[in-house]
């Protein structure tokens, strides 16, 4: 039995936004199936009691000063924009069209 | 003895004794790279002129008396993964192609003040994602050792610089291995500095929870030297450590192991393991002994589960940290015709944009996310990751310091592995714990394999902050090899 389906596969391209080929579907279902077969060793060793770590370091929330600060230029944060209109990211519709 | 020749230390101080000019030592380097960079290929971006402006500066800041560090006019390969201002920053990847930051990372803000002088940006997988430097998206590098073989990865481009003798000095990046695997196939030295100890600020994120810079170079006190010249508590990073950085120039000066409690790792031996890596390892861990260390076996049988919990929280971070790629505000932008919508441009841009391993490790990252996996899957390796570090917490309560082997083989062959993940996943097995856990580990040369006289690293793991420990027997063990060999493991590398 196969740990990940072709379909399934579909649908993670569309959740990660990645316009996949029919042929690059089939290629990572096979792939992914072998990855999740083996990634799910991790099932075996923890124990109900013991907790989650997200992170190496015992950190919370680091907090600064709320002050204004000199942060780019309306320039700089546009210079590597794909498009730009009136200083501002010119981007494709991001409405349907009956809106 | 040529330029190129002398080490970073070496060089530093015959600048600041004004025996030679920056500019001098970063033409001496940029011939060099003219001459085997046909073949190596550690570079994706080189301009001489913004290098030697860069030299010449350094030499008028010397010349009118400016105090700059030890290594004030020393050449520099920067991996490019870690923003410049002056230079193209892409992380291998085209949806990043010829993009020019509008800010340095504070990595190569910190290069720049210590007079560091940067010779170009080196090769990587795609967005450090890799053990071969076969994913970057503009072409692979180069063993120097055997230049039909693997550098290492993902900072591939930054091992076989320094190997190559292109540059004494190089960064990396390592989330799970991709400073020491790249060390280790390339016989230098390579340093994963403590989580939170270097800062991450703009450098482009992979897994954040993991992703640490860190110096590259052809001895332990080189290293150490650009250690301390980058490192250090950042307000611009939130993980950064307020704490001072370990002393790790003075115990790379100070190559004494007598007495100190060394903890042989069992789990990171035998089966997969190259027989010529063991060998040499085994003679390191002797070595050791005879210098005057004590010398246990420890055992961390979590260890190996290191890998599968690895595969699960690093694909999850970069799925969410490449999720910024959506094709508006930087970077690519594919089919924007006027008729698609903001989405399906996005869709098309980062499939366009990315690369098989990139998205690869998205999905899978999506996966172990979503609702109904998350649990069995990211929310378990999680705890994994808890368990190892306890692990590594209850190891060094009984000893300084725990060795392994770097990688379990030596520079694989172009193509071997490049269609097969699982393959070229086991290559960081002994290096992913140090990076779940977050605690300093390097690798050192120890030799080289009898099967193919290839480099083996002696990997060395230190706790959280105590970075020092690692130079320390990282020196020991150059001390002993080089008084052996009458000089370093690279003295052996064939001629380019």
């Amino acid at each position: 039995m196969s740990a990940i389906t072709r379909d399934e596969v579909a649908h993670l391209a569309r959740l990660s936004r990645l316009a996949l080929t029919d042929d690059e579907l089939d290629h990572y279902a096979t792939q992914l199936d072998a990855i999740i077969e083996s990634v799910a060793k991790v099932a075996e060793v923890a124990a109900e009691d013991v907790p989650p770590s997200s992170h190496a370091l015992p950190l919370t929330n680091v907090f600064r000063a709320d002050e204004v600060r000199q942060s780019l230029t309306p320039d700089q944060a546009l210079a590597g924009a794909p498009a730009v209109e009136d200083d501002r990211f010119r981007v494709p519709r991001i409405l349907g069209e009956e809106a | 003895m040529s330029l190129i020749r002398k080490t970073a230390a070496e060089l530093g101080a015959s600048i600041a004794a004004g025996e030679v000019s920056a500019v001098e030592v970063a033409q001496a380097h940029l011939d060099r790279m003219a001459e085997v960079e046909p073949k190596v290929k550690a570079f994706l971006h080189v301009d001489q002129e913004t290098t030697l402006e860069q030299a010449r500066a350094v030499d008028a800041r010397l010349r009118a008396g400016e105090r700059l560090g030890p290594l004030a006019g020393v050449p520099i390969a920067h991996k490019d993964i870690f923003a410049t201002r002056d230079m193209p920053t892409t992380a291998a990847s085209k949806i990043l192609e010829g993009w020019r930051p509008p800010y340095d990372a504070t990595v190569t803000a910190r290069l720049r003040e210590a007079g560091l002088v940067i010779l170009g940006k080196t090769n990587l997988d795609e967005f450090a994602m890799g053990s071969s430097t076969e994913n970057s998206a503009f072409h692979a590098t180069h063993n120097p050792w055997d230049l039909t073989r693997i550098p290492g990865g993902s900072s591939g481009g930054s091992s076989a610089a320094v190997a190559a003798y292109e540059a004494p000095l190089s960064t990396g990046t390592d989330t799970g291995g991709s400073i020491r695997q790249p060390a280790s196939v390339t016989g230098i030295v390579g340093m994963k500095p403590t989580y939170g100890g270097s800062s991450r600020y703009g450098l482009i994120a992979f897994a954040s929870s993991l992703d640490t810079p860190g110096p590259f170079a052809r001895n332990v006190l080189d290293a150490a030297l650009l250690h301390e010249a980058f490192s250090g508590y950042d307000p611009m990073d939130s993980t950064s450590i307020d704490a001072p950085v370990p002393s790790v120039v003075e115990a790379a000066r100070n190559p004494d192991v007598a007495g100190l409690r060394i903890g042989v790792v069992k789990e990171f031996a035998g089966d997969g393991y190259q027989p010529g890596v063991l060998a040499r390892y085994h003679e390191a861990v002797q070595l050791l002994e005879s210098l005057g260390a004590k010398v246990v076996e420890i055992s961390c049988p979590s260890f190996t589960t290191a890998l599968p919990a690895y595969y699960l929280i690093a694909p999850s971070e970069c799925s969410s940290n490449l999720a910024r790629f959506d094709a508006m505000r930087y970077g690519l932008r594919v089919g924007d015709d006027g008729t698609r919508s903001a989405e399906e441009v996005m869709a098309l841009t980062r499939a366009a944009g990315f690369g098989p391993e990139v998205k690869r490790r998205i999905m899978l990252g999506t996966y172990a996310l979503s609702s109904g996996y998350y649990d069995a899957y990211y929310g378990q390796a999680q705890k994994v990751r808890t368990v190892i570090s306890r692990e590594f917490e209850a190891a060094f309560q009984q000893v300084d310091v725990l060795v392994s082997p770097t990688t379990p083989t030596t520079a694989f062959p172009i193509g071997e592995r490049a269609d097969d993940p699982m393959a070229m996943y086991l290559a960081d097995l002994c290096t992913i714990p140090s990076n779940l856990s977050g605690n300093a580990a390097m690798s050192v040369p120890c030799g080289l394999a009898d099967e193919d006289g290839l480099p083996v690293g002696l990997q060395i793991m230190a706790p959280v902050l105590a970075d020092d420990r690692c130079y320390r027997v990282g020196a020991a063990v150059e001390q002993a090899l080089e008084a052996r060999w009458g000089a370093g493991l690279l003295s052996k590398a064939p001629e380019l």
